[in-house]
């Protein structure tokens, strides 16, 4: 094992896989966002000069372009920088890539992946600051990838090149120095397995991407009070492992969803529908969810802080619950 | 291509395009019948814009098609029946009957479809072409669009990138005149319209598009070039649909001079006019062809009618790739 940045990781797969399959390319470097990681995706430039494009901001053009390629034998990565800018491209990620194989009866197969990173990011603001998973979750045909560790991403990024899919990988700008341990051998970890990141008794924090990290925070503060909570890593919501959130809540009796997308309609929204629907049985206490509120995001760092997913907002969520 | 027109050659424009009239009227029928969900747009008086373009390709070329698509399924090799079998939602048309008149795919002819968003095919023949160029195979990639996408800003995102690449595309706009029920010309800025082209150093101009000869011959050029790794070009071929925008509009915004002066420059009168003139056939032999093309499509029209509805149990088939 060795201890590298999720950013790291993230060029690392992206490398790796480009190695293995000559049809892999990638149009659009702002992969890494403008941060101080952004220079080493460099590396796949130098490592592939004929195979890294960079384009126009063009974003419905693109991915289009990259789902053209993708129906026609090549295998691109599409990246959209910031998630905001993918909005520009809903059309043509949702009435395009998402339904093409199944309106063509199973003959049309669009492999490819898009790469955007999402949530606050300190002073992005409105226009800048969108965590568009649960959006795109609305719609079928689409694989979407929300790591939380740099071992998730590498180990991800490799099975989604792989897909016969269009993928979202979908990252975190905050998690992007975040370090972790990677295995130094080869490896993937398949789409649609979730994993648990901290084993417990007494309560199951359901999280994604950045959302994981904060919870087992929470965790660690909550096991000081003698409380074990069970830290659920979906690590992707398409396809989602169903039976690990299921198996969890049945153990554990209480349920908090822990996610950046906008309370209405987002991710924590559907898991708890899902708790609601096949674990209702096994429920002590209500289902709870901490998610963004529905307000857009303000530049302002004071009022942005106040929608940011902390540690202290689930540890007070989970006290609640178990106490009542 | 006048010049050297050959029999076969000639014979195989004419019969595309007179079986792509043919099939456009069974389609009207079973749209009248109440056979076809949705909207069906007819492609007659547009025949030689596609059998012109895909007269100059290979197999493997890819197209893109919109929502006027059908002629262009026929014109690039497409089984009838199997096309009829998928506008009446048929479990053996080629999109297993759940795609429609606006969702024919056929891969195995480098059909990537027809397509519902205005514009559509633009970005994907041009990715298509991305990935031909990326893989070295010399293939190129044809986007048909209606003159509404002059309009549309994906247009421009997918110009301007094929020609920073140099992809083996060529854009066929085909301006019929109207966008849905409006006229080009009142809703779009900026004349001659092959400007939009130009503005992006493509090689762009406009020919008639009633004239399957001129057609072949413009695509032609295009794909030659793009074969050759020269990049892009931007060819509007003016035409004219007979049947409005879709079976049903009764086309009353329509003046009916203009409607007799284009149906006197039909394509396939012209191209029979031609093949007479130049005794390439005979009256004869074009009335024989025209009553076999005739009797084939009523015949896979039929077929198709018989063919079985796809079952609920089909519905969430293919939602994901294997």
């Amino acid at each position: 094992m060795t201890k590298i940045s999720y950013a790291q990781a993230l060029v690392d797969g992206m490398r790796e896989s480009m190695e293995e399959d000559k049809t892999i390319s990638l149009v659009g470097t702002n992969v890494l966002g403008l941060g101080p990681q952004r220079p080493l995706i460099e590396k796949v430039r130098d490592d592939f000069p004929d195979r890294v494009f960079d384009p126009p901001c063009s974003e419905a053009g693109l991915a289009s372009l990259g789902i053209g390629a993708a129906m026609a034998g090549a295998r691109p990565i599409i990246d959209f920088g910031v998630g905001s800018f993918s909005l520009l491209a809903w059309c043509q990620l949702v009435a395009e890539a998402g339904v093409a194989h199944h309106m063509s009866g199973g003959q049309i197969k669009v492999p490819m992946v898009f790469t955007m990173l999402h949530g606050l990011r300190g002073g992005g603001g409105g226009q800048h600051s969108h965590s568009p998973q649960a959006m795109l979750w609305n719609n079928p045909g689409i694989e979407i990838v929300v790591p939380s560790t740099p071992k998730d991403v590498k180990g991800l990024f490799k099975a989604a090149v792989k897909s016969n899919n269009p993928t979202a990988i979908i990252s975190h700008s905050r998690l992007l120095g975040v370090e972790g341990e990677v295995p130094e051998e080869d490896y993937f970890i398949e789409l649609g397995i979730g994993d648990i990141k901290r084993p417990g008794k007494d309560i199951s924090l359901i999280a994604s991407s950045r959302s994981v990290i904060t919870a087992l925070e929470a965790a660690e503060i909550l096991s000081g009070d003698g409380i074990e909570a069970e830290i659920v890593d979906l690590r992707t919501l398409s396809p989602l492992d169903k039976n690990i959130i299921i198996e969890s809540v049945t153990k554990t009796g209480r349920a908090i969803v822990i996610d950046e997308t906008n309370e209405s309609c987002g991710v924590a929204a559907e898991i708890s529908a899902i708790i609601s629907e096949d674990a209702f049985s096994s429920l002590k206490s209500p289902i709870k969810r901490i998610s963004r509120p529905n307000v857009p995001v303000p530049a302002s760092p004071l009022l942005e802080e106040c929608l940011d997913i902390t540690a202290e907002k689930i540890v007070t969520a989970a006290r609640e619950l178990l106490e009542s | 291509m006048t010049a050297k027109l050959n029999r076969p050659q000639s014979i195989k424009l004419y019969k595309d395009m007179v079986t792509i009239r043919a099939f456009e009227e069974e389609v009207r029928k079973m749209f009248s019948a109440g056979l076809a969900p949705g909207l069906v747009h007819l492609y007659s008086g547009q025949e030689a814009v596609g059998v012109g373009t895909c007269a100059t390709l290979d197999k493997d070329d890819y197209i893109a098609s919109h929502h006027r698509g059908h002629g262009h399924c026929i014109a690039k090799g497409s089984d009838i029946t199997r096309l009829f079998a998928e506008i009446i939602g048929r479990r053996p048309g080629y999109s297993l009957g759940r795609g429609g008149s606006m969702h024919i795919h056929d891969p195995e002819t480098g059909n990537l479809g027809t397509n519902g968003i205005v514009g559509g095919s633009v970005p994907l023949a041009t990715g298509a072409a991305l990935s031909a160029k990326l893989r070295g195979t010399g293939q190129v990639a044809i986007s048909f669009f209606g003159d509404g996408v002059l309009n549309q800003g994906i247009l421009f995102e997918s110009l301007n990138m094929a020609a920073l690449w140099s992809l083996p595309v060529v854009f066929v706009c085909e301006n019929n005149g109207y966008g849905e029920f409006t006229e080009i010309d009142d809703v779009t800025a900026g004349r001659p319209y092959t400007k939009r082209g130009a503005a992006f150093d493509i090689p762009a101009d406009k020919y008639d598009g009633m004239d399957v000869l001129v057609v072949y011959d413009a695509v032609s050029k295009a794909v030659e070039r793009a074969r050759k790794g020269k990049g892009p070009s931007f060819l509007i071929f003016d035409t004219y649909r007979y049947s409005g925008h879709s079976v049903g509009d009764k086309q009353e915004y329509k003046d009916e001079k203009e409607r007799q002066l284009w149906e006197a420059r039909d394509p396939i009168q012209k191209m029979a006019k031609l093949m007479v003139k130049m005794k390439l056939a005979t009256k004869n032999d074009l009335k024989k062809m025209d009553e076999e093309i005739n009797s084939t499509v009523v015949a896979a029209a039929k077929v198709a009618k018989k063919m079985p509805v796809p079952g609920a149990d089909d519905l969430a088939r293919h939602v994901y790739a294997p």
